[in-house]
């Protein structure tokens, strides 16, 4: 197959692209310049896009003798990504960018240019698994548990899923590291990286306050009502969190207070014990499927967390979307957030949590 | 490479001799070198005493223009104005930028014509009605992307008697076309050796004796004070026999490769009519053939063609590899979309008639795939 071979520079996607040339494949390489500083018309910007980045790309593809290219996606990134993921923090919501990214570039505007420019599928350093099934390919985790990336891969349909391939989803990251050093891929012990690309000093709610106007606003005590505090700016919270609140007054059993709910119209963040975060349904919208839909009261598992556990539940469709009722009460579903269902290790699609909520006797 | 500048060039690299040293073999690296700025200046109608080797282009440029408008600027603080063309080379535009950036200069813009052409008038709406504060005016000669030639003597005839210093940057045109430094009436010009079938990171800044520029690179005082720093006799050497080698066989090689690109120019017209063919059609470089075709990206084509074994060019791109629009075609007027839309096919004194076929057999179906691919959305402003 021609496949076209996305290099971050880092060490997954090189020893991803390295295994499709092994495996015969016709492997051409792109970097993907995600990011960039506008006001210099030579310079990378940071973050997705550096130079050293793109060099150990480059470098990457020099050993594996595949043809490199870099691919400008800024325009693209910036506003699916970045702008959905301000637009969506400003709504009180918390996205996540990495899925956005692989549903709206990597495996979309990437796949759907390189299928036109004569390519059969992309190659990413994802760890995830497809095989063939009875109704076609199938998303399946990886077999490292800690690596296991198929939910942020959650979004892909199955017409992405059958023109993807991820030759990394049979191995441990031990495993890769090895293999790279031993192919002398110079980038074998780059750290992994961890943070929101385009916000490489890790400092989100910084970042946000620089793209969204925030007011200062009230934190309101959920169970009784009163005031308990200000905030610099509500959109900048996230149900769960528990750092940054600065409470004056602290409650009288001395419990930590949480964030149970962030209201960006009227400024307010709700805050409470931790009891308030327990919730056994969830709602989703924008359903993306992996193959064929589930049945209504299917038994299924279900994550809501990039490193999150799978839980058990069962899921019935909506007008809109999917409702998942837990078998047990989970702590802290941010709204924005994907939910993405798997039977056993294959995905079967995911939603966007629109709604969270707790229902006795469920 | 010309073969009789490798020959040069390669005979003399297990030669140890440093032209600056005063024993025997000193002596004799420091011949060759003056053996080689004669050479050069008689090729580019200059004195060898004007001819300052550099490592290349770029950095030719780099003292050019920092050095020139630096000397300016010392004498007569109020000589803080750049006027330089729009269509510039990297190499002349980001250090222009940086003294405007960071050394207080300002600068104006010269305009460009739809061909690309910068006129003598369009220089004089730039100078302005009072140039007395300008330091610096650089125009290339011939354009790196189109092609397109400039009169540079019409236009130093703009400013004679002005007190503003004239740089040229000439790296596309010795090799095909003759080049008189005394006759183009600047200070300064900067030329490059892999244009001419020279080596790569050598070149020479030709610059008047009247002129005078502040050093930028500090050291031993080589080269007139302006390039401090051991000459590299060897690539010398073949930089003055690949550029001597150009000028004599000069006639015979722009009219084949003419021929060839008007080949090549007629049969892609052929197979895309709806493409632009870029540049003056009268004033261009023989061995360039520059094209938009609309609907298809240029690094869509670029990536389509090198798998078919042919090596074109588009505009530039940025340190990290991102293709860029063309800032020609901006300043030529072209629209976001068309300038991300462009191709160069150069031709060499080696490129023979089936290079040609080559491209015009694979140039269909990679046209088909690119357009099918589309172009994406013009860049928007990133805050991240």
């Amino acid at each position: 197959m021609k496949v076209l071979a996305a290099l971050s520079g880092g060490v997954d996607s090189a020893v991803a692209a390295a295994r499709a040339v092994d495996a015969g494949h016709e492997v051409t390489a792109v970097h993907l310049a995600l990011s960039r500083n506008p006001q210099s018309h030579r310079t990378g910007a940071r973050g997705c896009c550096t130079i050293e980045d793109s060099n150990d790309a480059f470098r990457a593809a020099d050993m594996l003798g595949a043809p490199f290219y870099v691919w400008d996606m800024s325009a693209e990134f910036q506003e699916k990504v970045i702008a959905d993921f301000i637009h969506e923090y400003s709504e009180g919501r918390t996205p996540n960018p990495c899925l956005r990214c692989n549903e709206s570039i990597k495996f979309e505007a990437v796949l759907e240019r390189a299928m036109n420019l004569g390519f059969d599928a992309v190659c990413t350093g994802h760890y995830a698994q497809v095989f063939d099934g009875p109704n076609g390919r199938e998303l399946h985790r990886a077999i490292d548990p800690t690596k296991d990336q198929s939910y942020v891969l959650g979004v892909l349909t199955a017409e992405q899923i059958s023109h993807s391939i991820f030759p990394l989803g049979n191995s441990t990251k031990v495993e890769v590291r090895a293999e790279a050093e031993a192919r002398g891929i110079l980038v074998a012990q780059k750290p992994d990286s961890h943070d929101i690309c385009f916000i490489p000093d890790g400092d989100t709610a910084g970042w946000l306050s620089r793209q969204i106007e925030t007011v200062p606003g009230d934190v309101i005590d959920a169970e009784t009502g009163n005031k308990v505090g200000t905030h610099p700016g509500a959109q900048a919270f996230t149900v769960g969190q528990r750092r940054g609140l600065a409470l004056g007054n602290p409650t009288g059993d001395g419990a930590r207070r949480y964030v149970v709910d962030v209201d960006v119209k009227k400024n307010t963040v709700l805050v409470g014990p931790p009891m308030l975060l327990d919730i056994n349904v969830i709602e989703g919208i924008n359903p993306r499927w992996s193959g064929p839909l589930p049945l209504t009261g299917q038994r299924i598992h279900v994550q809501v967390r990039a490193h999150g556990d799978a839980l058990p539940a069962r899921v019935e469709l909506t007008d809109d979307g999917i409702r998942v009722v837990l078998d047990d009460y989970l702590r802290g579903v941010a709204a924005g957030q994907a939910a993405v269902l798997y039977d056993d290790t294959r995905v079967i699609g995911s939603a966007t949590i629109s709604r969270s909520r707790r229902m006795e006797n469920a | 490479m010309f073969p009789v500048a490798v020959a040069a060039m390669s005979e003399l690299l297990s030669d140890p001799g440093n032209p600056s040293s005063l024993h025997a073999a000193g002596r004799r690296a420091r011949r060759l070198v003056e053996e080689s700025r004669e050479q050069t200046a008689r090729a580019l109608g200059a004195r060898p005493t004007e001819v300052i080797f550099t490592a290349g282009g770029t950095e030719a440029n780099n003292i050019a223009l920092k050095g020139l408008a630096w000397a300016q600027r010392n004498s007569d603080p109020k000589r803080n104005r750049l006027v330089i063309s729009s269509v510039e080379h990297h190499a002349v535009l980001d250090p222009i930028q940086w003294l405007v950036d960071d050394d207080g200069f300002e600068v104006t813009w010269i305009a460009a014509q739809a061909d690309g052409t910068i006129t003598p008038e369009a220089l004089q709406v730039a100078l302005g009605e009072n140039s007395s504060d300008v330091a610096l005016v650089s125009v290339m000669l011939a354009n790196n992307e189109v092609g397109t030639i400039n009169d540079i003597a019409a236009l130093t005839a703009v400013i004679r008697g002005l007190g503003i210093n004239f740089h040229t940057d000439a790296v596309q045109a010795p090799m095909w076309l003759e080049v008189n430094f005394a006759e183009l009436g600047v200070c300064a010009m900067s030329v490059s050796g892999h244009k001419f079938g020279g080596p790569h990171g050598v070149g020479a800044l030709v610059m008047s004796r009247d002129c005078k520029a502040t050093p930028l690179i500090h050291g031993g005082g080589q080269e007139r004070d302006l390039r401090s720093g051991t000459l590299d006799t060897p690539g010398i050497v073949g930089f003055a026999t690949a550029l001597t080698n150009a000028v004599e066989n000069r006639e015979q090689i722009v009219a084949r490769v003419r021929s060839l690109s008007a080949d090549l120019i007629a049969r892609v017209l052929e197979i895309a009519p709806d493409a632009n063919f870029n540049g003056s059609t009268t004033h261009r470089l023989a061995n360039n053939a520059h094209f938009s075709f609309p609907g298809a990206l240029g690094d869509s084509l670029l990536m389509l063609l090198d798998a078919q074994g042919v090596e074109c060019s588009v505009g530039s791109a940025c340190s990290a590899g991102v293709p860029q629009p063309s800032h020609v075609l901006l300043a030529m007027g072209a629209d976001a979309d068309l300038a991300r839309c462009t191709l160069r096919f150069s031709l060499g004194h080696t490129s023979t008639k089936a290079d040609v076929d080559a491209l015009i057999e694979a140039l269909p179906s990679a046209l088909d795939r690119a357009r099918r691919a589309g172009v994406p959305r013009a860049k928007i402003g990133v805050s991240a």
